[in-house]
């Protein structure tokens, strides 16, 4: 009884509703003077109650967070096997699609006439400006990599479509150039090249 | 819930169970002796057509949940067996696909009638924003549930909605990760939709139950937008409305039967029905009407993070709307000229979900080519989805704060019964004046 003697009273105490009103009395937030006012000594109970507070706050952080982070991939997600594509397949303005990390790849066998009008694009206004050279491997312009999802909400774009000659996305409308940059529509990026090295000239290692 | 309770225990288990948890009483007071205006019209019926909505999602859904397996291997493959070779399976998916779409018409109904008898006006406030959480979470339960069948539409309508999360600045690629749980829409996203799609219609079970407790203590709205002031307004809820809700739940069943029996997949896409290619995207890929005019509002716009931040704004704008609203007078009865935006509003709505289920650069009159403006053809439904988009925002953040302050409304009856008690002295000018009482 204690608590009692150091003149606590109910927390929180409200005037009884007004009938047919909707408002609280103005007068809780005086309804306990001896609480927050600084007239008493800043005493160990309140330490006690910011430590108590500051403990099960931290704790329930440190549940919260598995609970949250079992969301993002799992261990095996991301141990990703690497592919590796037989470019022999591909023939001369072909593009095929493969699947990898769960998102199409397009790896694209480029003819002349498409490379041409890549590059002399390269100077043309566009969203995220880039050469063509910078998405290629040096030598080898005839195979364009990237991964296949449009880069405004992750459709597949359709092989040759557009105003470009490159990429068609169905679903809002972006072109892609021969490239595999955007040039109209509502997507933000170029499509993403990903991570790749020539293993010969026949083979391409990705991821 | 609240004020006195009329409820008198009759029989000693009444008694004995009253004193201790009195169960009895809250149905009593709510379902029974609630005392309800007398003059709800048909549009008010949609409430109890939404519980029994709510219902039968519940019901087939566990029973669904039995046979589908949430693997990206087996799940269409569960569906096909559901409708072919468990016992009633082709009956029990077909009123829950269909009853998702039928619960949309319930809600966007129940929402119109809210939006003119100005329901969301104090003291109402709190039931209208419990009522708004209430339909974000049941977009977001039917969204998931879209997914399950894991067709081709299920895949890349989850790739879309999920990528919008995508346009987030810095956080943005983090988020999707964490919502695929994985680098794509897969395994782990299947799995995760299944078990949050069947939390959530129990999550909407609970805010409907503070959503009639928030009505049951302001009591209902009614045409008028008068206030209930004494017992000569009001009628008990039974037999009244427990036999006018009745008789709308018997004709909306029918619609709802007539689409399960006669043509159950007229609201779903046939693209549905081709398993999931994540290397193909469906060349017109459309959400389920439900979702059309915020589709449309998304499209409208050309960059991608705006476009979000509409698509989102279109519904964030409804849990404000009870402050954006200055007038003083709830019901548009009395407020001609708002009315009049109102049913602009409406149509706007139905445009939105006209544009949305057509390609951006599809023309609007067929044949006629315009001029182009900015990006697009003027005849295009890209154009007429902004107009409409443009409508859709300026009614509720220009006309409704502004009409409140300038609009002259029409005089309101003294109170509900006067209307029906004195007819001729309190009807407003014009408004349903019986002919041979015209000069």
């Amino acid at each position: 009884m204690i608590w009692r003697g150091r003149g606590r009273t109910a927390p929180f105490r409200r005037s009884p509703q007004a009938k047919g009103g909707f408002k609280v009395a103005d007068s809780v937030a005086g309804a306990n003077p001896e609480h927050g006012a600084g007239g008493d000594d800043p005493s160990r109970r309140d330490f006690i109650h910011i430590a108590a507070g500051a403990v099960a706050a931290g704790a329930a952080v440190t549940i919260a967070w598995p609970l949250v982070d079992q969301m993002n991939p799992a261990g095996d997600t991301l141990a990703l096997a690497s592919l590796e594509v037989d470019l022999t397949k591909v023939q001369l303005g072909q593009s095929i699609s493969i699947k990898w990390r769960g998102k199409p790849l397009f790896v694209r066998h480029r003819t002349g006439a498409e490379i041409a009008a890549a590059i002399k694009d390269d100077a043309a206004p566009m969203r995220d400006p880039q050469t063509d050279e910078a998405r290629h491997k040096k030598g080898k312009a005839e195979w364009l990599v990237v991964i296949g999802t449009c880069t405004h909400l992750g459709c597949v774009p359709t092989f040759g479509g557009g105003d470009y000659g490159g990429w068609f996305c169905p679903c809002h409308g972006s072109h892609y150039d021969t490239s595999g940059r955007i040039r109209k529509g509502p997507a933000p990026k170029n499509l993403a090249v990903p991570d790749y090295a020539f293993l010969s000239d026949t083979m391409v290692k990705v991821g | 819930m609240s004020g006195h309770s009329s409820y008198v225990p009759k029989t000693g288990f009444e008694r004995w169970l009253d004193a201790r948890l009195p169960v009895a009483r809250l149905a009593y007071d709510s379902l029974i002796d609630f005392p309800t205006p007398k003059n709800l019209n048909y549009w008010y019926t949609f409430g109890g057509i939404l519980a029994l909505c709510l219902g039968i999602q519940l019901a087939t859904g566990i029973v669904l949940a039995m046979h589908y397996v949430p693997h990206v291997d087996y799940a269409f493959a569960s569906i096909e067996r559901i409708m072919r070779d468990v016992n009633y399976g082709w009956l029990i998916r077909y009123m829950h696909s269909n009853g998702a779409s039928m619960f949309f018409i319930a809600v966007y109904a129940h929402m119109f009638r809210g939006l003119y008898y100005g329901s969301y006006k104090a003291p109402r406030e709190l039931l209208w924003i419990l009522g708004c959480v209430i339909y974000l979470l049941m977009m977001a339960t039917a969204f998931m549930g879209y997914v399950l069948p894991w067709g081709q539409m299920s895949f890349h309508g989850a790739v879309v909605i999920t990528n919008l999360f995508g346009a987030l600045p810095i956080i943005g690629e983090s988020i999707t990760t964490w919502l695929w749980g994985g680098f794509a829409v897969d395994n782990a996203t299947l799995n995760r939709f299944f078990s949050l799609h069947y939390l959530m219609p129990f999550m909407i079970a609970g805010v409907v139950i503070l959503h009639v407790w928030a009505l049951h203590v302001t009591g209902n709205n009614n045409p008028t937008g008068v206030q209930v002031q004494s017992k000569a307004d009001t009628v008990p809820f039974h037999p009244y409305y427990t036999v006018k809700d009745g008789f709308a739940i018997a004709v909306f069943m029918l619609m709802f039967a007539a689409f399960v029996f006669f043509n159950p997949n007229a609201l779903g896409h046939p693209d549905n029905y081709i398993p999931a290619n994540p290397l193909v995207t469906p060349l017109h890929i459309v959400p389920e009407w439900y979702f059309l005019p915020f589709y449309a509002i998304l499209r409208a716009v050309p960059d991608k993070l705006m476009g979000v931040l509409m698509m989102f704004g279109a519904i964030a704008v409804l849990f404000i709307l009870p402050w954006l609203d200055t007038s003083r007078v709830r019901s548009l009865r009395y407020r001609p000229t708002t009315r009049m935006y109102f049913f602009i509003f409406v149509v706007a709505c139905f445009v939105l979900g006209f544009c949305g289920g057509r390609l951006p650069d599809d023309k609007v009159i067929p044949g006629l080519t315009t001029f182009v403006l900015l990006d697009a053809d003027l005849n295009s439904m890209v154009w007429l989805s902004r107009f409409a988009t443009a409508y859709y925002f300026a009614y509720f953040l220009l006309v409704l704060p502004l009409m409140g302050l300038s609009e002259t409304p029409l005089e309101q009856p003294a109170s509900i019964s006067e209307p029906v008690l004195s007819p001729s002295a309190a009807l407003p000018a014009g408004a349903t004046a019986s002919p041979e009482k015209r000069g």
